[in-house]
């Protein structure tokens, strides 16, 4: 997952020189197999939406209830982005660039999202916040809510997006070593500088990467989120419960269209840095 | 001629690993001073203390007459010069040299002037506008010296700086950044591996060997007189025979050879003799040579190796012009004088895998 980023489209694949049957074989094989899993799911969301037409759409995104699932994925997404955007690149600085005592065992430990079903790690967080919990006593006698309200909703999302900038931004430290940033100091930089100047546009495209990953995951996440949030329409409801909801109570074409919109905002974001990248790499390598 | 940089009993250690032990050393101003040694011999560490990028276990630091010991790196104004040229690939060759002078806040026509000039001192001027990786490694490593250059710094620090480079633009480097400094007298300090380059470019020579200085002097000196058989060894060439002393000398077969007064009679001893400083003829030279065996020849361009057998059966390799050479040839039968022989108590390394090293 890691470098996918990198190494696909700045290393130039070797150009095939001869057609042999195998060769032929492998790359039907691998078109098959992208444009089957992936693309046709996309393009049978696309037929159904312009199948219930535009009068559909515009009911939906009219709708209030609709208008607050956006508004409450967007709001989890942005806080999701900042907060492991922030703490992913000091954790991925911490594993590239120090040994301590546990490292091993943090580096595991921030895959352990990937390895959990979310819906579990929606239990995990009501365990902890929930009637009963380790620190409900605390949020409750200040009047905090968190449980069916947004901060659990945060706290799930979060937890689930921790690995994808560390994941993308530590293996690139790793390989850029401390010279760059060893010169910069000797010419003067201070910590600061140093980062902003050498370190970050080092790494900027794997952040991107993360960073993209990161969005795409929060905007979609569903099993965490129903579990700690109650799914409460108009209230803890966002957009992919909206989704759910559509379904369950027959209106398809509704759910279709918003699905939708998720799916294109993430494909749009990960297109985007991949065509931004080339152009810039290309500036500055050719 | 004062110091422009000091160190005083600089220790560092990693954990147990003791990679600096007690150095002392001062680096002359206006020269270029070089730390020779093999990798691992904590030459590059010594270089890293003093540019403040790493903290001596204990010990005293001084550029010019003020103390560094525990400054920042940012605050010491030293110019840093890495093997890896470790150029900022997101930056082009002109910000890159400009690089010191933003980050201390000088205003934008201050760098431009001040990166100009030091374009075309490293003669990059129609390359300003490029990025490092559209660059050759000499070309790179020119950008890195104009960059380390740039804020003025008080002295500057290379770190095996043609380390990456291939054999010919390293020898192209190294005479062009002699022109540098002959130009610039900013006072250096190279750590290399590369004796060559030490003896070629420096005026001063600090051989290390496992955290340890072995020998300071002049390389001259260094290669001259050797103050141990590590320094013997490792700069140049050089045969290494074992014999017993024997009355201020030292005896192999029948041969004896003065230098060993320092020694006691009955100990083991090894005399150090540069290939150079082994004369084969045909016939007995007055007195004081042995016989041998030319073992095999091998010609190399103007020079020519001759590898020869003792009576006794240790080896040794003569080196002369290829002409002088030429009426030797295997199982011909010698006579050898060494000349210039260290002879050291025996002790550290192998006499047998310093045959013929090059």
């Amino acid at each position: 997952m890691s470098v996918h980023a990198e190494t696909l489209s700045s290393r130039p694949a070797v150009k095939i020189r001869s057609w042999t049957w195998p060769r032929v074989l492998l790359v039907l094989a691998a078109l098959f197999y992208v444009s089957v899993l992936l693309l046709a799911p996309i393009a049978g969301i696309l037929l159904a939406v312009v199948k219930a037409g535009w009068s559909v759409a515009q009911e939906t995104f009219a709708r209030p209830d609709v208008r607050h699932a956006y508004y409450l994925t967007f709001i989890i997404a942005i806080v999701t982005v900042i907060v492991t955007t922030f703490f992913g690149v000091l954790t991925a600085w911490v594993l590239a660039r120090h040994k301590f005592f546990g490292r091993q065992a943090l580096n595991a430990l921030v895959d352990l999202p990937l390895a959990v079903s979310p819906v579990i790690v929606g239990l995990m967080i009501v365990i902890l916040f929930g009637r009963g919990g380790w620190f409900e006593p605390f949020f409750a006698a200040r009047g905090i809510q968190i449980i069916f309200a947004l901060p659990s909703m945060i706290i799930v999302t979060i937890f689930i997006c921790v690995p994808f900038v560390i994941r993308e931004v530590a293996p690139i430290l790793q390989e850029l070593g401390t010279d760059d940033e060893e010169a910069a100091m000797t010419l003067g930089a201070s910590s600061f500088q140093t980062f902003r100047r050498v370190t970050l546009p080092n790494i900027r495209w794997g952040l991107a990467y993360g960073v993209a990953l990161s969005t795409a995951r929060a905007l979609g996440e569903i099993g965490a989120v129903l579990i700690v949030s109650g799914a409460l329409q108009g209230q803890t409801e966002t957009a992919t419960l909206y989704v759910l909801r559509a379904i369950e109570e027959r209106q398809e074409a509704s759910g279709y269209i918003v699905a939708l919109s998720l799916a294109a905002i993430s494909i749009v974001l990960l297109i985007g840095i991949e065509m931004y990248k080339n152009r810039k790499s290309l500036k500055e390598t050719k | 001629m004062t110091d422009a940089i000091r160190a005083q009993d600089l220790c560092k250690s990693f954990g147990s690993f003791k990679a600096v032990e007690d150095v002392t050393l001062g680096v002359a101003e206006g020269g270029i001073t070089a730390l020779l040694g093999p990798s691992g011999s904590g030459k590059s560490t010594v270089l890293r203390m003093i540019a403040g990028l790493e903290d001596p276990t204990s010990g005293r630091i001084w550029i010019g007459d003020q103390e560094q010991t525990h400054r920042k790196a940012q605050e010491r104004r030293v110019g840093m010069v890495f093997q890896h040229y470790a150029l900022f690939r997101h930056m082009t060759v002109w910000e890159n040299i400009a690089f010191g002078l933003s980050v201390r806040g000088e205003n934008k026509t201050v760098q431009r002037k001040r990166a100009d000039e030091l374009l075309s001192l490293v003669q990059l001027t129609p390359f300003a506008e490029r990025y490092p990786q559209q660059l050759s490694g000499g070309q790179r490593q020119r950008v890195a010296l104009a960059r380390a250059l740039a804020p003025r710094p008080k002295v500057l620090l290379l770190d095996e700086p043609f380390g990456a480079l291939d054999a010919r633009v390293r020898q192209d480097l190294r005479s062009w950044l002699d022109e540098v400094h002959r130009e610039l007298g900013i006072t250096s300090l190279l750590v290399t591996h590369d004796q060559e380059e030490a003896l070629e470019l420096a005026q001063q020579v600090i051989v290390m060997h496992e955290g340890r200085i072995e020998q300071t002097g002049t390389p001259h000196e260094i290669y001259n007189e050797p103050a141990t058989p590590f320094v013997a060894s490792f700069v140049g060439a050089v045969n290494v025979l074992k014999g017993l002393v024997i009355g201020g000398q030292i005896q192999f077969g029948d041969y004896y050879l003065r230098g060993a007064d320092h020694l006691s009679d009955g100990s083991g001893a090894h005399a150090y003799v540069r290939p150079h400083d082994v004369v084969v003829s045909n016939q007995p030279v007055n007195g004081s040579s042995t016989a041998a065996r030319v073992d095999r020849v091998a010609e190399l361009g103007w020079i020519a190796k001759i590898h020869l057998v003792l009576p006794d059966g240790q080896q040794l390799v003569a080196e002369m012009a290829t002409e002088a050479a030429s009426g030797f040839e295997p199982a011909k039968n010698v006579f050898v004088d060494l000349r210039n022989a260290k002879v050291f108590e025996p002790g550290g390394i192998p006499a047998s895998d310093e045959l013929a090293a090059s």
